[in-house]
């Protein structure tokens, strides 16, 4: 099986510092991966290589494109990358704000990526914006409400329905359940969960909530200034950590 | 002899501004829809008066030129009036009110209803040149969505409209898209005139304030935005004009008293009074209103 | 042809944290286990029953030797090819349950039989089915079981576990905490994977309860590493 996603060697400084080295791997179709560390790690910087946001300085990006399999992303033009960014790829920023557009309705920002990629009839793009809001659990006599109107939780649940509505493959996620409610949380992450299966997507996980990670990914990778320290299954690297920083991170989570 | 050619200070402009606004415009016309940048000057009034106009016509007047300016279609408001006075005596040109005997036309917010021929221009007064403007308040974003063709946003606001409003309700600056490739603001002309963009003169739109310059080379596809189940239509008040009866033309209102009396007479000045001369009457044709 | 297979395991733990103090767990270990067959792991507590067990699992990294189940060597294998063996091969029954809260009881209990592949009407069958053959009430079963009692908990983890057929099971305490009626269904649950050639390796306290389901005992105080002896 080819990987959806091959990366080799990603490197990114900023001036003289490091944010992130020599990261590799591999993600198969329909795999979970989380990336865990602190603020500062490197883990938003490999994020944000990965989804074509920042240039690295270094290393390859190969996704395996549905119309031409293998391609190095980093070497795409401009509008091949932004095209693949609305309709194979999703990001769910940990603000909804940053994935929102707030000054227009529910429905158009489910609209957007579909009239983006050229879908031109009114009735047929509102009737996959109501499906969409239903499969995020939004209701449907919200679709002309604006995002502001919404709660926190809407708003992150109506950035996921935005992003998924052409279908991608691959999401990206920065610390998606942060700064909800524990219960809301709660609630995100199984409609995540349910998704991700549902549709076979593969996913890049940020974030540093290890909760998250255990409920959410099937893998899981460690950074610490800038590099990868451990990697391995979730359950694995969570309930026996090989390296000093990992063990130290499991052992700080405060339990309830 | 000079360095300088007297005849390229002519109207106005001295000669290195009138040759990069020329400059400007020899791309414009080139690349039709791209709005070109160009270093805007000074102008004898105030911005949004149409200081990008006064330059791009100060730019192509010639002595031989005879002008036309139009604001929302009368020849005799005060920013026409002060415009083709302003031209008359910095350039000496012939003025007239006869779009047929215009070979350049100044206009804010209108196209003329008599039908432009070859070898007239057709310059626009433009507040914001950048369609995307009010959903994406960053340029750099929009110029890199201009390049990349990304319009999917454009379609938003519409799709908006026909949201909120059961059909799209955007009644002027109707956003165009200039031969399968850019997507203009047609400056605030009615959606009514968006038809007659597709035509035999030379269209020429200056943001004085914006610095940009963008043009509609003759014959040029101009397609208005819409969707398959919400197709473009070109409104105008459903009614005859009160003076000349004409059922086809844009129309403005007029209250003429306290009690709701009102009219509905041409936009078009110049047309309305060419049709009344020609023995066309309206219903109230004859009865003095004012 | 076994199921289960480990050869020669080793395991330590360092403690980075703790001035990187080496603690060895487990030496030598080896067992296997046939179709049809179920293995008791007993000793003391700590002699490393629960960590044997883990390692299977591949949620514990094996130090030395290999652990081959159903032909994949957890050991060696890559996260993938581990997942995909405790989708299709390896059920596991631990003691702990760890759901996203929230979610209804019946998804909980149908969810391995979902992500094996199986269709959704037949997965909430079979999720019903041993719900109510383990007297869960069924008013409970659209709630989510994070609330639930420690008994009610654990049998919400048994159907979870006997929800799709697999040929390899690992039981950690399966009994634990349940009154006897219950407990007579899990044993029948466990009898009855035997009999369509299950390979089990189980934890029991219930003494009784292993000798009528358990075909061997394994003392995993065997493995204890030499220094801890």
């Amino acid at each position: 099986m080819t990987p959806l996603l091959q990366v080799k060697g990603v490197t990114k400084h900023y001036g003289a510092r490091l944010g992130c080295g020599d990261v590799s791997l591999d993600l198969y179709p329909g795999e979970v991966m989380g990336i865990v560390g602190e603020s500062g790690s490197g883990k938003s910087t490999l994020l944000s290589c990965l989804a074509g946001h920042l240039m690295p300085d270094a290393g390859e990006v190969i996704y395996d494109t549905r119309a031409q399999g293998p391609r190095d992303v980093l070497g795409m033009s401009e509008p091949e990358r932004r095209m693949l960014g609305r309709t194979d790829w999703a990001f769910v920023h940990q603000n909804p704000r940053d994935g929102l557009r707030m000054g227009v309705s529910a429905g158009a920002n489910v609209g957007e990526r579909l009239m983006a990629v050229g879908a031109r009839h009114y009735g047929q793009i509102r009737e996959q914006a109501v499906d969409w809001l239903g499969r995020v659990e939004i209701a449907a006599d919200r679709i002309d409400d604006r995002p502001r109107a919404f709660s926190g939780g809407m708003q992150q649940r109506l950035q996921i329905a935005r992003n998924l509505v052409t279908g991608p493959r691959l999401v990206f996620m920065d610390e998606p359940t942060g700064g909800l409610d524990v219960s809301v949380q709660a609630r995100l992450l199984d409609l995540l969960r349910g998704l991700v299966r549902e549709m076979g997507l593969s996913a890049i996980v940020v974030t540093h909530d290890l909760a998250v990670v255990r409920l959410l990914a099937d893998r899981l990778m460690v950074m610490k200034d800038g590099a990868v320290v451990e990697t391995g299954l979730t359950d694995q690297v969570l309930d026996d950590p090989q390296h000093g920083y990992t063990q130290l991170l499991v052992s700080s989570v405060l339990q309830v | 002899m000079t360095l300088h050619d007297q005849n390229y200070n002519f109207g106005y402009l001295d000669e290195q501004t009138k040759r990069m606004v020329r400059r400007a415009l020899l791309k414009a016309l080139a690349i039709p829809g791209y709005q070109v940048p160009f270093a805007s000057r000074e102008m004898p009034m105030p911005y949004g008066w149409g200081t990008g106009g006064v330059q791009v016509t100060a730019a192509c007047l010639t002595p031989e030129d005879t002008l036309k300016v139009i604001d929302q279609g009368a020849d005799d408001t005060t920013n026409a009036v002060s415009i083709r006075k302003f031209f008359q005596r910095t350039a000496g040109v012939a003025v007239t009110e006869h779009t047929e005997q215009a070979s350049l036309i100044q206009t804010r917010h209108r196209i003329p209803e008599t039908p432009l021929t070859e070898g007239q221009i057709l310059v626009y007064q433009v507040p914001i040149p950048e369609p995307l403007r009010f959903l994406e308040p960053r340029e750099t974003e929009t110029r890199r969505m201009h390049a990349l063709e990304d319009y999917g946003l454009m379609y938003v606001k519409l799709y908006e409209d026909i949201a909120h409003n059961g059909e799209i309700s955007t009644a002027y600056a109707y956003p165009v898209k200039v031969e399968g490739r850019y997507v203009m603001d047609p400056s605030p002309i009615p959606r009514f005139d968006n038809p007659k963009l597709e035509s035999a003169a030379i269209q020429l739109f200056g943001a004085g304030r914006e610095q940009r310059i963008y043009a509609l080379p003759p014959y040029c596809q101009v397609v208005s935005l819409d969707f398959e189940d919400h197709p473009f239509e070109a409104s105008k008040a459903d009614h005859d004009c009160d003076l000349c009866g004409c059922a086809t033309s844009y129309l403005d209102e007029i209250i003429v008293d306290d009690a709701g009396g009102r009219m509905f007479i041409c936009s078009d000045t110049d047309f309305c009074a060419g049709r009344q001369a020609a023995g066309h009457i309206g219903r109230l044709s004859g009865k003095d209103t004012a | 042809m076994k199921m289960i297979q480990v050869s020669d395991v080793s395991k330590s733990f360092v403690l980075h944290n703790q001035g990187g103090a080496v603690i060895p767990v487990m030496a030598g270990a080896s067992l296997s286990v046939a179709p049809g067959e179920c293995v008791a792991l007993v000793g003391n507590s700590g002699a490393g029953k629960s960590t044997l067990m883990r390692m299977i699992w591949g949620n514990y990294l094996c130090g030395s030797g290999s652990i081959v189940v159903g032909g994949v060597d957890v050991s060696r294998a890559a996260p993938r090819e581990v997942l995909r063996m405790r989708r299709e091969v390896l059920g596991y029954v631990s003691q702990f349950l760890r759901v996203v809260p929230r979610v209804p009881t019946l998804e909980v209990v149908a969810e391995p039989a979902l992500a094996a592949g199986g269709g959704r009407a037949a997965a909430l069958d079979k999720a019903r089915a041993l719900l109510a053959r383990l007297n869960v009430p069924e008013p409970l079963w659209a709630l989510s079981p994070t609330t639930f009692s420690g008994g009610e908990q654990q049998r919400v983890n048994i159907a979870r576990g006997f929800v799709h057929e697999v040929p390899a099971m690992l039981l950690d305490e399966p009994t634990a905490s349940l009154d006897a009626t219950n407990r007579g269904v899990v044993l029948d649950l466990i009898l009855e994977a035997k009999a369509r050639g299950a390979a089990i390796v189980g934890i029991f306290h219930d003494e009784a309860g292993r000798a009528a389901v358990c075909d061997r005992e394994i003392d995993v105080s065997r493995f204890a590493p030499a220094e801890c002896a």
